[in-house]
């Protein structure tokens, strides 16, 4: 426990992915086994414990400790995990420190009655950071910065192997994982991935240079729409029914709705999304669905989704990732018609006549679905499926971003490498009050998409236009009169309840620092207003 | 649950030793104990800025507090000055005043002051671990014991030195092309790292920010030996590797920019709490403290057991509550100036 716990004392406070990177690979070099198991499916987020309540934490804290000192320490630190952490007051001659294959172990065969007192006896062998683990760890909510897709990228670091390879058979081992271990040790072959419903590698798209187009023979590919929803594996084999997301991240829990869709036996490549009457919402309504444990039967049958079908990586037990695209399109579309449901469709072909064609139905989309779309897809007829992003096979082909003028109202200091630098910025545009006169309200905040020279501007810019200091965020000099322009790219804008212009906006990033241009004349609300009504 | 009262002001005690605006007054000896403003008499407990300020006309101090005063005012900083060493009683108009060791920083003192039978200690800041920079605090019976309560809140329990200096030097091995730039005040704070460092057997260079020179210098002209110093000047790629030390208003300035993608930690009993460090960006907290913990304040009341607790500044509140379930008579003075360095 004692290792995990200064794994995640460290990992929440590091910025940098390399560094985090470094630190679970370094945990999984020196811890033995079981323990650096279970620490790889804590991270990757399969380990919940919720048998622990904050209740349960708050009665075991003020049976040891004055209430009012306990109150008055809960209102200092503000998290309760933390401030229990701290708290709990040492005991001479505790039991050692579980390990945390033990904790592990404990919990999973203990009776709802029993786990305040198991809880109760580990507070006291542990030390506060083991303290802050354990309660953090039994309370289900890690929230050290880490995603399953860098967990796995840390174990094929330490193992020299590729993430595709681990995320094979990732979900046909189980915690904690002493065999992928070992395979990773070098001390084993690399385990069985035959295990029904479990995740393949997705294969992705590289960005397309436009400038590339001319190299390419338009009769070797294919065009479909990229809907702008979430890109998810439908697996159905031997009964066993999952819902990943492209990182293999398993969200079947909330999704009970399109597992009883997958009455096929396949694997099907396709994008979820909100689907009514045959037609797409928008991504804002998938947003409803996504980041839930469970799923809310209104808020299902409010925002009912639905699968459309890319590609098929296996049937009826054979894996067909070895076939073209066309050999794989053809499965595909006869799976579809069998399985015959309204959650389930396909994803149309677009022909090629020529690029020029192309680029021209790209830049106006027809009425009605495509709307729902970022941009075209080209993939090769004759391409295999293949974990990860190889280029030349599949290209994705976006549309053009968003552009708005916006005035830099905010600017917040960086981590890591950049943390003497401002580099978080939050721009707004403007408004026009009751009286008439015009003011600022922030529509979003970007931190990439400028240079490391333009960067040293930017931080100068700020430093020397301080209005006022809140800890780590400065406010900078905004009015009619004087400001610094930013031109920011963006995908796309959603009606937002937790922002103050009633709007967010999707991926923004800087595109152009408008030095030139004066604050005054910088975007309307009003702009973005129009931009949400045409597309919304 | 309401706070617990204040207990009535006793003119007795106060006769002796009364807070005012201006610091404590000593009426018998006409000096201020530790005063935020210009006064003609002054006693200081230690050489940090919000206890020690430049311009009084007399100041008796330890000879390590007033060198550290001179260092960083100049030699003029006051019109008079009055060593007196640890232990020695010295009698000041109608009192008696002794210095003991607070164990805070280089020179800190803890000031005590007897008339008519009654004795009051106002121990400025302190801490009761080891400390191989200063002298270990000295406990002074007395009938009240003025104390700081700036860590005065039972979730401050700060870890052993050693365990932060390793997680200190594990990092180190963990990262070596990075450099790990340390936060620490200037005084006292970044000393004691240095020679935590060197009791942990590490003997490499440290890099030191020029703010720290001439302190640094000063420690060593008083026997505590820093080992092998530089400037922190130089390419980035001499840096990979290396532990810096610097003041913490320079961990985010434009200064820190010469490191090779730094690891920021920082050096103070404000690290236990997450949400502390996050706000810096400090990526590696190491708890240490120049003051006394939970426990350090709650064990030396206990051990001193006194008339009477009167508490300068910090978390009075939580202190007073402690107090009162302990059956000791707790007041809290309210004196407005003093912060923790370490707190800007």
């Amino acid at each position: 426990m004692r290792a995990f716990a200064v794994l995640l004392d460290r990992l929440s406070l590091t910025a940098s992915r390399n560094a985090k990177l470094r630190l679970i690979r370094d945990h999984l070099a020196d811890t033995s086994d079981p323990d650096r198991g279970w620490a790889l499916a804590a991270l990757t987020g399969g380990l919940t414990f919720t048998a622990a309540k904050p209740a349960m934490i708050r009665r075991a804290v003020e049976a040891r400790v004055d209430p009012e000192l306990f109150r008055l320490s809960y209102d200092y630190v503000g998290d309760l995990a933390e401030t229990a952490a701290l708290i709990w007051p040492a005991r001479h001659g505790a039991n050692r420190g579980p390990d945390l294959s033990e904790v592990v172990d404990a919990l999973t065969a203990a009776k709802r009655g029993e786990v305040q007192g198991l809880l109760e006896g580990w507070l006291d062998a542990l030390d506060a950071d083991g303290r802050w683990a354990l309660l953090k760890l039994v309370t289900g909510g890690l929230r050290v910065g880490v995603s399953a897709r860098l967990a796995w990228q840390a174990a094929a670091d330490f193992g020299g192997v590729e993430v595709p390879d681990i995320q094979e058979v990732w979900h046909a081992q189980a915690p904690p994982y002493a065999d992928l271990m070992a395979w990773l040790d070098g001390r084993a072959d690399r385990p069985s991935a035959d295990a029904n419903g479990r995740f393949r590698p997705v294969m992705l798209a590289q960005p397309l240079d436009e400038e590339d187009l001319s190299k390419l023979d338009p009769a070797a590919y294919v065009a479909e729409w990229k809907w702008d929803g979430i890109r998810v594996q439908a697996v159905s084999e031997g009964g066993v029914k999952r819902l990943y997301s492209r990182t293999g991240e398993d969200i079947s829990p909330a999704f009970p709705d399109v597992l009883a869709a997958l009455t096929y036996d396949g694997v099907i490549d396709g994008e979820l999304l909100v689907m009514r009457e045959g037609g797409v919402a928008s991504f804002g309504d998938l947003q409803q669905r996504l980041n839930r444990k469970a799923a809310d039967t209104r808020v299902m049958a409010a925002f009912p989704a639905g699968i459309r079908a890319y590609d098929l990586l296996a049937a009826g037990g054979d894996d067909l990732r070895s076939l073209t695209f066309l050999e794989r399109r053809a499965r595909l579309e006869g799976l579809v018609a069998c399985a015959a449901s309204d959650r389930i469709d396909l994803s149309p072909l677009e022909p090629i006549q020529s690029w020029k064609a192309l680029a021209a139905l790209r830049a106006t989309p027809p009425d009605g679905d495509p709307k729902a779309a970022e941009g075209l897809m080209l993939k090769r007829l004759d391409s295999t499926y293949e974990a990860g992003r190889p280029k030349g096979p599949w290209f994705k082909w976006k549309k053009d971003p968003h552009l708005v003028d916006a005035v830099l109202m905010y600017a917040q200091r960086g981590h890591g490498k950049r943390s003497s630098f401002y580099s978080d910025y939050t721009f707004g545009v403007w408004f026009c009050q009751a009286d008439g006169t015009h003011a600022l309200t922030p529509v979003g905040k970007a931190y990439f998409g400028f240079t490391d020279e333009e960067l040293k501007q930017l931080d100068k810019f700020v430093r020397d236009n301080t209005v006022e200091r809140f800890g780590p965020v400065r406010s900078v000099r905004a009015s009619r009169d004087f400001g610094l322009v930013l031109e920011v790219a963006f995908e796309g804008l959603q009606r937002s309840k937790r922002h103050k212009s009633g709007i967010a906006m999707r991926f923004p990033r800087i595109s152009r620092i408008r030095w030139d241009k004066p604050a005054g004349e910088a975007d309307e609300l009003a702009t973005l207003e129009r931009m949400l009504n045409r597309n919304g | 649950m309401p706070r617990p009262a204040d207990p009535e002001r006793s003119p007795r005690l106060e006769a002796v030793l009364r807070p005012t605006p201006d610091g404590l007054w000593c009426a018998g000896g006409a000096f201020f104990i530790d005063p935020p403003r210009p006064v003609e008499r002054a006693v200081i407990t230690h050489g940090h800025a919000d206890h020690a300020r430049a311009g009084h006309g007399a100041v008796l101090a330890t000879p390590e507090t007033l060198a550290i005063m001179g260092e960083r005012y100049g030699r003029d900083f006051a019109g008079q000055v009055q060593p007196l060493a640890y232990g020695e009683r010295l009698v000041v108009g109608a009192v008696e005043l002794s210095l003991a060791p607070a164990g805070h920083v280089l020179g800190s003192a803890q000031a005590t002051v007897r008339q008519g039978g009654l004795t009051i200690t106002a121990s400025g800041d302190y801490k009761r671990r080891r400390d191989p920079t200063c002298a270990a605090f000295e406990p002074v019976p007395s009938d009240v014991f003025i104390t700081e309560a700036t860590f005065g809140l039972p979730v401050f329990r700060h870890p052993p030195d050693t365990q932060e200096i390793a997680r200190l030097l594990g990092s180190v091995r963990q990262f070596p092309e990075r450099a790990h730039l340390v936060g620490a005040y200037a005084l006292g704070k970044a000393q004691r790292v240095i020679r935590l460092l060197r009791e942990a057997g590490y003997d490499e260079t440290i890099y030191v920010h020029g703010a720290l020179e001439r302190l640094n210098q000063l420690y060593e002209h008083f026997g505590i030996l820093l080992g092998p110093l530089a400037a922190a000047t130089g390419s980035k790629a001499d840096f990979a590797g290396r532990i810096i030390i610097a003041p913490p208003s320079a961990l985010a300035d434009r200064w820190s920019r010469r490191f090779p993608d730094p690891v920021t930690a920082f050096a103070s009993g404000w690290m236990s709490v997450r949400a502390r460090a996050r706000q810096r960006g400090v990526e590696l907290p190491l708890v240490l403290s120049d003051h006394a913990d939970w426990d350090e304040l709650t064990d030396t009341l206990a051990e001193l057991s006194p008339e009477e607790v009167w508490i300068t500044h910090g978390r009075d509140d939580a202190l007073r509550r402690w107090a009162e379930l302990n059956g000791l008579k707790a007041r809290a003075l309210h004196l407005v100036g003093y912060e923790d360095e370490d707190d800007d």
